[in-house]
């Protein structure tokens, strides 16, 4: 069931042009559903079949009733000569009903049992496979679209499995069944039947895709609408303070109309191929009747696969052509099911190929093998040992088959890295920094510059073009990916908090810390003080990112996050920059406890942030232009003391 | 809350009542061709008369597809103006949305989150409309359907009738009950769907923060246990609603091998009188009374699932905005003088705490006046009441000597003009984005603007100088031009107040100097407002606030207050620390 089913159209619009795709994506839905409940899906597929073609044949004990009920007519016999036979054919085709009635059943719960666990199964393919993605992956596709995987091509694969493939199939099997049903008791009218078929599928394909055409344009304008809106509700405020709210008015009712034209045309079309499949049907049967009675007033011989065995009679009488008529609506019925449910296939398929393009995006490769291990430190010698020493090491394998290990402290050298996110646009240029244990490096320059591509290299959410990365001596590819960023904790400017309390949020530096550890933490990073006046405090929920929160406390309780990782090198790209000055005073203090005796990079906008560093780096275009400390850089009088004084510009 | 959406109907109330119209003509064409089907199959009959009657056949045959004609029109008719009626209510309750939230006040625009805003307009609305043309095609067509067709039986199989009667009202029960049992399960589960989509946002969102931390399998495991949960309340609902199918098979089945064997009865007692085209067609009806059952519980559902949406929207429909402009408003503001008189502020009644407390503050028209104050010491709060954007609590405030209620909102915007700090500029053209301070601004009156904002020289610097166009949000400008963009905007509306709050915090401190210097040479008689982090934007005011806890800490100018208040002392000594005659660049949080 779907909660907005005028989605569907969304993906009408991703329709892949190739026929053959699209079978190849079928076909490799249908292989999940099967591996998924491999018994219970051929069973609920044996069920459907049957079911079907049970489903087919009451036309056939009408016609023998009904043929027994003429020949006591014309027999002039009563109920009491020929009831038995039709009581006989009633207790069959109730029997058939028996067996119909439970398989449909069992099928039917099957279905939802099916269904919903295959849902669950892709949905938990594509969050697996997405969090093995590289970040890359998500620079490149916008949160909304990543977002559309879960909720609009879920939504079109779960119609397809659960409606539109088994009634497709079920209204094929009932189709051919009567097909062949027809074939039995005439070659003519069947043919005739045929003739319409084809009128129908012609129609469908006229007014079906007239309304697909415009559920596409339906869509898009949606879209554009969406977009609208939303751009005007974030500026809301500024509307109001710049009284444009009648120009506002003015601009939306345009965008509005096209929808309504869009949307008025597409259900239009939608609308109205269901009387007509439905009415072509009522002519071929009068059409059929027409035909028919004629041949029985002609005593027109019949011929077809029944006559051939000699069950069926071979001229055209009444209680064959009334059957007849009965299969033909039956038919018709099936047929117009069929042309419905294969617009809704197409959307289903092209939904699927969205959720399988998800599914068999590249993971990120990670080709390292040193890992992190911890540690015991005697006499100089590096032992690993299974409990937590508080001292860590690398586990540096050799292919001689010999093991080294090396203290994790925190040294970070780049030698002369190049980078570029784009073929022939180099982001950073001959780029070589030399962090020592325990030192801060501050990164300065205009947006764009390439400081946070640095720190992107150093945790390898990116692998640099040339050059090295050396990691306490190890060159960073030759490190596990998962070991590396463990031991780095990263504090970003857009922070990102998760649903749950302030204590959960802090914890997820590091799962196992007590609460003790993450009040320590937030005691650190100068977030206590706030955490405590919320109105639950620790156990303060949050939701939608915090929404709750000022961003400068979002930031601190990141940082109280990252400082309980409690990692040897740390991350802090604008990690202040939403504190006010006068916080950022009183937080400083948290911040310095913090930084000691890490090796820290920091990014920031604000050079008050930035002076007491060891180095501070300037960047410009992907060049280190300047390094050294404050003073020495305001001695200088270059670059860093144009933005100290004032005189240039931070973009 | 059904009138409330009505009133949205307009001027498609014609094509929603000639829908329903439509749709009952084509359930009696429907009703009436199986009928007549009978005719024909009795026309073939030989047993009805001596030969098959060919005249016969021709003419019911003739009939019907006139009535199919006659059916094909009115099912087209109905679906076209369901079309129409469902798309235009849909315009209509969007427009009348979006318009509502044009007049909201700043407090019912922070009452509704501007997601929540969004999805209301659209997701919303398009549910709602699927429920309308539920409502005036599907949810007619059913019941008539079941009468019509009700009716025929009787006039065709006379007694035989009654099996349906008796059918219908088990049938319906069942499906009610269904459907019942089933509405608070999907209730519940989409509410948990919708969590779960959230948490996969928050996941993308949040996915460096996953990845520094390394928690992609501890993610993994909590999106495991929230799908599985999902999965199986789903499964739960979806369980129950297949009953539906079976249920509606049995009684078709049943109906079916009950006419079928009591209309042979009676063909055979009747020695012929009742005919089996009848009884043929008296299958046909029992499909059509069964069907439409079937329809209407799942209309039912429907129209259920949607009332959600339809509160939702309802919601909006019927906030009252907080702040209108009063009858016999004054419509011309004097001069830029502003009175805080004892103001108190707090953002609603419930609040514990006041935002502003005791606010005594009087500003002189051409005044320069800096606020200085940290996170959280309502400072922003303050310079919103100016504009009427909130109203006072407690006291008056009042510009050009009047108390702002007094005037009309239009006219005492335009003369107090706010760049705000979460500022925005919209996607068009950097002209289209600066003619909203003034519609009818000539180009020169652009470039006089943007100079006096220090803007004009990197316009002049893109290759489209001034028809550069402004991606949404503005993301195509650096922070610090898209701040000088927005100063430009507001200085176009000639206004008597000029508040910029926070405004200058990512432009470099020279050219932050530069504005300040254009505003007073250029705009002597404006009073200007400037709230800013860092000192050196509120140096050379006349006079500065120093905000504290929603208090006015102190009032004074640069040498006054340095050295005797503490907290411009402090400020003022962390952004110039070491060397005291160095400014600090910087400070702002849109890089």
């Amino acid at each position: 069931m779907s909660r907005s089913p005028m989605r569907g159209g969304k993906a009408m619009s991703g329709r892949p042009p190739k026929r053959k795709m699209e079978k190849g994506i079928m076909g490799r839905t249908i292989k999940a559903v099967f591996k998924c409940y491999p018994k219970m899906m051929t069973f609920a597929l044996i069920c459907l079949i049957i079911n079907a073609v049970i489903s087919s044949i009451p036309s056939i004990f009408m016609e023998r009733v009904f043929s027994v009920v003429e020949k006591a007519l014309k027999a002039n016999g009563g109920w009491a000569e020929y009831g038995a036979e039709i009581t006989w054919n009633m207790l069959t085709l109730i029997g058939l009903y028996v067996v119909s009635l439970i398989l449909g059943a069992i099928n039917n719960q099957l279905m939802a049992i099916i269904t919903q666990g295959v849902l669950k199964k892709m949905r938990g393919r594509m969050f697996d496979g997405m969090q093995n993605l590289p970040i890359k992956y998500f620079d490149a596709n916008s949160n909304g679209d990543i977002m559309s995987y879960y909720t609009n091509d879920i939504d079109s694969l779960r119609q397809m499995i659960s409606q539109s493939l088994p009634q497709l199939l079920n209204s094929t099997i009932m189709v051919l069944t009567l097909f062949f049903i027809m074939l039995w008791y005439s070659l003519w009218l069947t043919l005739i039947v045929l003739g319409g078929v084809f009128f129908v599928l012609l129609v469908t394909k006229i007014v079906g895709g007239g309304a697909g055409k415009y559920f596409v344009g339906q869509q898009r304008a949606m879209g554009k609408t969406e977009g609208f809106i939303e751009e005007m509700m974030n500026g809301q405020k500024v509307v109001k303070v710049f009284c444009h709210e009648e120009a506002a008015k003015a601009d939306f009712d345009k965008v509005n109309e096209h929808l309504y034209d869009q949307s008025n045309r597409a259900n239009r079309y939608a609308n109205m191929l269901m009387p007509i499949l439905g009415n072509i049907g009522h002519v071929l049967y009068v059409i059929i009747a027409l035909i028919g009675g004629a041949f029985i007033i002609g005593s027109v011989s019949n011929t077809s696969i029944g006559t051939a065995a000699g069950s069926v009679s071979i001229v055209f009488n009444i209680a064959l052509v009334v059957a007849f008529l009965q299969m033909t609506r039956q038919f018709c019925n099936n047929i117009n099911q069929v042309s419905n449910q294969v617009n809704s296939v197409v959307m289903g398929v092209a939904g699927a190929k969205r959720v399988f393009d998800l599914i068999d995006q590249q993971p990120e490769a990670d080709d390292g093998y040193v890992t992190l291990v911890n540690a015991r430190e005697v006499d100089g010698v590096i032992t690993e040992c299974e409990e937590r020493t508080d001292v860590w090491a690398w586990k540096h394998p050799h292919g001689d088959g010999t093991v080294t290990y090396t203290k994790l402290c925190g040294d970070v050298v780049l030698d002369e890295v190049d980078f570029e996110y784009e073929q022939g646009k180099p982001v950073l240029q001959d780029v070589s920094i030399y962090a020592k244990p325990g030192q801060k490096v501050a990164f300065v320059g205009a947006t764009g510059a390439g400081k946070t591509t640095i720190t992107n290299l150093i945790n390898r959410f990116y692998d640099i073009a040339d050059g090295k990365i050396r990691y306490d001596g190890i060159n960073i590819n030759k490190i596990k990916k998962a070991d590396l960023r463990r031991s780095l904790g990263i504090v970003l400017q857009d922070t990102n908090l998760f649903t749950g309390t302030v204590m959960d949020n802090i914890r997820y530096g590091k799962l196992d810390a007590t609460d003790e550890d993450c009040i320590a933490a937030a005691k650190l990073a100068g977030a206590d003080d706030f955490i405590r006046r919320l109105p639950d405090g620790y156990n303060t929920m949050l939701t939608s990112n915090g929404a709750n929160l000022s961003q400068g406390q979002r930031q601190l309780v990141s940082i109280a996050r990252a400082a309980v990782a409690d990692p040897p090198v740390m991350i802090l790209d604008e990690a202040t920059s939403s504190i006010d000055t006068r916080t950022e005073a009183i937080v400083s203090r948290g911040m310095d406890a913090l930084m000691h005796g890490r090796t820290v990079f920091v990014i920031a906008h604000r050079l008050s942030t930035v002076k007491n560093s060891d180095v501070i780096i300037v960047l410009d275009h992907g060049r280190i232009i300047e390094r050294g400390s404050h003073e020495k850089l305001i001695e200088q009088k270059g670059q860093y003391y144009k933005l100290y004084t004032g005189a240039f510009e931070l973009e | 809350m059904i009138k409330v959406l009505a009133k949205s109907v307009r001027e498609y109330k014609a094509a929603s009542i000639l829908s329903p119209f439509f749709v009952a003509l084509e359930v009696v064409m429907e009703c009436l061709i199986p009928f007549i089907i009978s005719k024909l199959v009795n026309s073939i009959d030989v047993a009805a008369g001596a030969t098959v009657k060919m005249s016969e056949i021709w003419m019911y045959g003739g009939i019907l597809i006139a009535m199919a004609f006659a059916s094909l029109l009115f099912g087209a008719l109905a679906g076209a103006f369901c079309a129409k009626a469902s798309a235009g209510f849909a315009k209509n309750l969007r427009k009348d949305l979006y318009y509502k939230v044009q007049d909201f006040s700043f407090e019912n625009i922070d009452k509704f989150s501007t997601p929540s805003l969004v999805t209301r307009m659209t997701t919303d609305v398009t549910n709602v409309q699927f429920a309308y043309m539920m409502l005036i095609r599907m949810a007619v067509r059913s019941p008539l359907m079941m009468v019509f067709s009700l009716v025929m039986t009787f006039v065709m199989g006379g007694s035989l009738g009654w099996i349906f009667v008796a059918v219908i009202p088990p049938l319906a029960l069942l499906l009610f009950l269904i459907a019942k049992k089933a509405m608070p399960l999907f209730h519940r589960v989409f509410k948990k769907y919708d969590n779960l989509n959230e948490s996969i946002q928050e996941n993308i969102r949040g996915m460096r923060v996953v990845k520094s931390f390394v928690r992609e399998d501890y993610e993994k495991q909590k999106f495991d246990r929230a799908a599985t949960d999902v999965q199986m309340d789903f499964t739960k609902a979806e369980r129950i609603l297949a009953w539906n199918h079976p249920i509606m098979q049995f009684f078709f089945y049943g109906v079916l091998s009950t006419v079928l064997f009591l209309g042979s009865y009676f063909i055979l007692r009747s020695n012929g009188a009742t005919s089996v085209g009848e009884v043929s067609q008296l299958i046909v009806y029992g499909m059509q009374i069964l069907m439409s059952l079937m329809m209407l519980s799942f209309v039912f559902v429907m129209l259920i699932m949607s009332v959600e949406s339809a509160r939702r929207i309802c919601e909006i429909l019927a906030e009252e905005s907080t702040i209108t402009s009063p009858e016999n408003a004054v419509t011309e503001v004097e001069n830029g003088d502003i009175d805080f008189n004892d103001v108190s502020f707090k953002y609603s009644a419930a609040a514990e705490r006041y935002a502003l407390e005791d606010v005594d503050l009087h500003i002189k028209s051409g005044e320069t006046i800096g606020i200085i104050g940290g996170t959280g010491s309502s400072k922003t709060t303050l310079v919103n009441l100016i504009s009427r954007l909130y109203d006072a609590t407690d006291g008056a405030v009042c510009v050009g000597g009047r108390d702002v209620k007094d005037y009309d909102l239009t006219a005492l915007r335009n003369s107090v003009a706010v760049v705000l700090q979460k500022n925005e500029l919209f996607s068009g053209t950097i002209k289209e984005n600066l003619r909203w301070g003034d519609a009818n601004a000539t180009d020169e009156e652009l470039v006089e603007a943007c100079k006096l904002a220090q803007a004009d020289e990197f316009i002049q610097g893109f290759p489209n100088g001034y028809d550069t166009f402004i991606e949404q949000g503005g993301t195509n400008v650096s922070g610090g031009q898209k701040q000088r963009l927005c100063i430009a905007r507001a200085l176009l509306k000639k206004p008597k107040v000029l508040i910029l709050d926070d405004s200058t915090s990512a432009v470099d401190t020279q050219t932050d100097a530069l504005i300040r210097k254009a505003f007073r040479e250029y705009i002597p008689q404006t009073t200007k407002i400037i709230i800013a982090q860092r000192t050196s934007s509120v140096e050379d005011a006349d006079r500065i606030v120093i905000m504290d806890n929603g208090k006015i800490n102190a009032i004074g100018t640069h040498k006054q207050l340095l050295g005797t208040n503490s907290i411009y002392t402090e400020v003022y000594t962390t952004q110039n620390k070491k060397s005291n005659d160095d400014m600090i660049s910087g400070g702002g949080d849109n890089e």
